[in-house]
């Protein structure tokens, strides 16, 4: 077993828990550690109960763990609610100055309060302290701790609270805990960043040039990211009235040529529908993000859920090509994303990113994107005779090469109607049928685009575990895992549903004895994709619902206790 | 030079003798006289017998959803300020369907000309009260009569827009002026256009409008710029019927906060992934 490590910072909404978590992946990172975090919020900006786990190896890691090494309560109410997920060897840090009276070998007090004097720093010091018992060089902390909040005082006063708790827990701390760090992994020059920055990284390199999008947990930091640097990077954010604007102002933005996205979460997505469809008559390019929360209506508004799949694959009435594509992991949000704007260009339809939650604000160390590879394809663009333009000319391949009003005298006309080959409404049959036809001919095209599913693990193993999206890295763990106790054990996961991979996922349930679905959903949603684009049932499925993310150990504890 | 010809569209599905048919040529009458190519326009119209009017004209066009003609136009300015835009709806798409984009859209002053044709009643749909229906007009979805209309002048002066207006149908004349004036102000324009429905509406006709509208302008004294003037006759509504601009004021644009298009248009941008290195390197 790797070298790894798993704190847990708990409190309430208001104490720092986010930006402590953050620092600590942050100084993890730096030290040359793989990193995954993962934030688990309420629907509230004060009081609850957060917690932020971050866990940090030296050896690739994508998912997180349930079981903690270092719990850092920030409050009582955080030791009684996680104590039990403590590893045997595993210890609390509590604020001594708060809760009196424990004898207990697994808790270590530190006058937090104290050693603070402003409370808006405890969990400065309490993140010295955790490092203090790791030994852990205090430099790196230090140097993120200056850069998170500047060369200001607040900067500085950060430090030395930091310092604080370090200096307190050496002299201190003679528990038993030995899980000594050691920083010096030769892994350096990674990215440490979550979802949404890479969905938002994604965009910007792509040269999405306009945002349009009404706030929603969890998205909204998609917007916010690209907002504080549109100025410099020559992009118009917009706060939409609704996600009924949201999505036709894209649309609008879409057709004068300007590459579009909005981003929203399913209930926003409910609300769009409408305009989706207008996207596909009207053959516009836009890139959507449904970043999924437990459903329906407004559900578990911090939580993660897999539910939106059935949804937005079928989504609006009538009949029109889309792309659903679902990333598996950070690199996967923002190479999806970039290239969702290509798709979307190239066969003029909606392109929908589906994450979730879970993949939105959990961070993780990455290789750094290489910008070399974001390629642009604007697709086909008119340059004929403008006077005879036909927006949406019947071809061989269903496309009809664009060009943009008021670029040239071609005159650009379209229409939620349905339009002869210039964009004028029409009732002709034999028109109705030709357009109809042409649409769904970039379907063909579109099939040339699928990306075959994630591989792990044995080839044609005897137990094949099926995810999509969000859902990689646990699954990736859990086939070690299974390994590791002997078993033949493989996966696949899907990141791109609509056209669906249906020959790549048959081949490989053929090979696989017990096929498996894992999804965060209550009806198995892709195991019902599954079996109506390919004829195949599966022969297990592993659900979660309660708005929590897919851990290995839960997979693990299913399997154990299913007899799957 | 441009003539009305260039603007030649599609032959019309509107019954005979629809005030559709004023609004039109006023639309072409405008966009000539103010000397602009169809390819340099842009119009963005809802569902309604209202939104099939660009496919009367001969430009650009974008005959988007019902009630959502404003917010692909608002964008697609965004996207291309040198494009001319306009957005046409009736009373049901303007007012009903997208009552929220309207009132935000001219909230946040986007640089475009919203012409609605009202005509107080669902024609398309053949005959249902509308958002502007007169208290207790009874229609075959309303038989105990039309709750009180909505009075669209006064909801744009109270929520921010910036030129307000109303046009006749039977007026060609004064409502050329009038969209000519809105498309030059910058900032959202609102004409609200008494367009007589001949096949559905029989109260209020050519006729009826005849005897009530007077124009703002025949009143030497009248002070566009005064908004609690403005208010009061937006107000006005029975036996006198303001027509004219009712309020009129400078103020920034939406398209005006964003430093990118001082110095061009988005659809020109060029796009360079490697622009984001620098964000990258943040995150190391």
């Amino acid at each position: 077993m790797s070298l790894q490590i798993n704190v847990m910072i708990g409190g309430e909404a208001g104490q720092g828990v986010q930006s402590a978590g953050f620092i600590l992946a942050k100084t993890f990172s730096r030290a040359g550690y793989h990193v995954f975090a993962d934030q688990d919020y309420e629907s509230r900006v004060r009081g609850g109960h957060n917690f932020f786990r971050v866990r940090a190896s030296d050896s690739e890691i994508a998912a997180i763990s349930e079981s903690i090494d270092i719990l850092v309560a920030l409050n009582e109410e955080s030791i009684g609610l996680h104590r039990e997920e403590l590893n045997p060897s595993g210890f609390i840090i509590f604020n001594a100055d708060e809760v009196k009276d424990v004898a207990d070998n697994k808790l270590f007090g530190v006058p937090l309060t104290s050693l603070a004097g402003d409370k808006i720093m405890l969990n400065t010091v309490a993140l010295g302290a955790a490092l203090g018992i790791l030994e852990f060089d205090i430099s790196i902390l230090e140097k993120v701790l200056g850069e998170q909040y500047g060369k200001s005082d607040s900067g500085n006063a950060n430090i030395k609270a930091a310092q604080a708790g370090y200096d307190y827990a050496r002299k201190n701390y003679k528990g038993s805990f030995r899980l000594k760090y050691p920083h010096s992994s030769g892994i350096s020059g990674k990215m440490l960043l979550n979802g949404n920055e890479a969905i938002a990284l994604g965009a910007m390199a792509a040269g999405c040039k306009y945002v349009s999008s009404y706030p929603m947990t969890p998205s909204t930091s998609i917007m916010e990211y690209i907002a504080a640097r549109a100025d410099e990077y020559g992009i118009v954010v917009m706060q939409a009235e609704d996600e009924v604007a949201a999505i036709n102002n894209i649309v609008g933005a879409g057709y004068a040529g300007v590459r579009s996205m909005t981003t929203t979460s399913g209930s926003g997505f409910c609300l769009m529908v409408e305009g989706l469809g207008l996207a596909g008559i009207t053959e516009t390019p836009v890139v959507m993000v449904d970043a999924q929360r437990p459903g329906p209506a407004v559900g578990l508004p911090t939580r993660t859920e897999q539910g939106d799949l059935q949804f937005v694959l079928t989504a609006h009435h009538g009949e029109f090509p889309r792309f659903v594509l679902a990333p598996a992991n950070i690199e996967d949000c923002f190479r999806l994303t970039a290239e969702a704007f290509n798709l979307a260009d190239i066969y003029q339809t909606p392109v929908i990113i589906l994450t979730d939650q879970y993949l939105a604000s959990s961070y993780a160390t990455v290789d750094k994107f290489d910008l070399s590879r974001v390629l642009i394809d604007r697709g086909e663009l008119y340059s004929e005779n403008p006077a005879e333009y036909r927006r949406h000319v019947i071809t061989e391949s269903g496309i009809s090469p664009r060009a943009f009003p008021g670029m040239s005298e071609a005159l650009v006309v379209t229409d939620s109607d349905e339009h002869d080959e210039f964009g004028h409404l029409t009732e002709d049959a034999d028109i109705r049928n030709g357009i109809v036809l042409k649409r769904l001919r970039k379907l063909n095209g579109l099939d040339r685009n699928i990306l075959k599913p994630w591989r792990y693990g044995n080839e044609s193993p005897e137990i094949l575990l099926i995810g999509w999206g969000s859902s990689y890295g646990a699954l990736c763990e859990a086939v070690d895992i299974l390994k590791e106790r002997g078993m033949d054990a493989g996966m696949i996961n899907l990141n791109h549903l609509s056209p669906f991979p249906a020959e790549a996922v048959a081949d490989a349930i053929n090979n696989g004895t017990r096929s498996i679905v894992v999804e965060g959903n209550a009806t198995g949603q892709l195991a019902s994709l599954i079996r109506t684009e390919t004829g195949r049932k599966v022969d297990g499925k592993i659900l979660k619902f309660d708005g929590r993310p897919i851990t290995p150990g839960y997979i693990i504890e299913k399997l154990e206790k299913e007899g799957l | 030079m441009v003539t009305i010809n260039d603007y030649q569209g599609l032959e019309s599905a509107w019954c005979p003798g629809c005030g559709n048919f004023g609004i039109l040529r006023a639309a072409k009458n405008a966009l000539v006289e103010l000397e602009l190519e169809p390819y340099q326009v842009l119009m963005v119209s809802g569902i309604g017998q209202a939104g099939k009017l660009p496919h009367y004209m001969k430009c650009n066009t974008f005959n988007s959803l019902h009630g959502r003609p404003v917010p692909p136009a608002v964008a697609a300015k965004i996207a291309n300020l040198k494009l001319t835009v306009i957005a046409v709806s009736g009373d049901g798409d303007g007012y009903g369907e997208g009552g929220n984009h309207f009132i935000h859209a001219m909230r946040r002053n986007h640089d475009i000309t919203y012409l609605v044709h009202n005509n107080q009643i669902y024609g398309l749909t053949k005959g249902q009260a509308s958002p502007t229906s007169d208290t207790g007009f009874v229609t075959k979805t309303t038989p105990h009569g039309a709750p009180s209309p909505v009075s669209p002048l006064a909801l744009a002066i109270v929520t921010g827009a910036a030129f307000v207006a109303r046009g006749f149908a039977g007026d060609v004349k004064h409502l050329t002026g009038l969209i000519k004036e809105g498309i030059t102000h910058k900032g959202f324009s609102l004409i609200d256009i008494l367009q007589p429905c001949v096949s559905f509406n029989h109260k209020n006709t050519y006729e009826w409008y005849r005897e009530r509208v007077y124009k703002l302008s025949d009143e030497g004294d009248y002070d566009s710029s005064d908004k609690m003037v403005a208010l009061e006759k937006a107000m006005e509504w029975g036996d006198r019927i303001p027509t004219g601009i009712l309020y009129q004021q400078e103020r920034s644009t939406f398209e005006e906060q964003f430093p990118v298009l001082a110095g061009g248009t988005l659809v020109e941008q060029e796009i360079n992934p490697s622009n984001v290195e620098r964000l990258l390197d943040e995150f190391l």
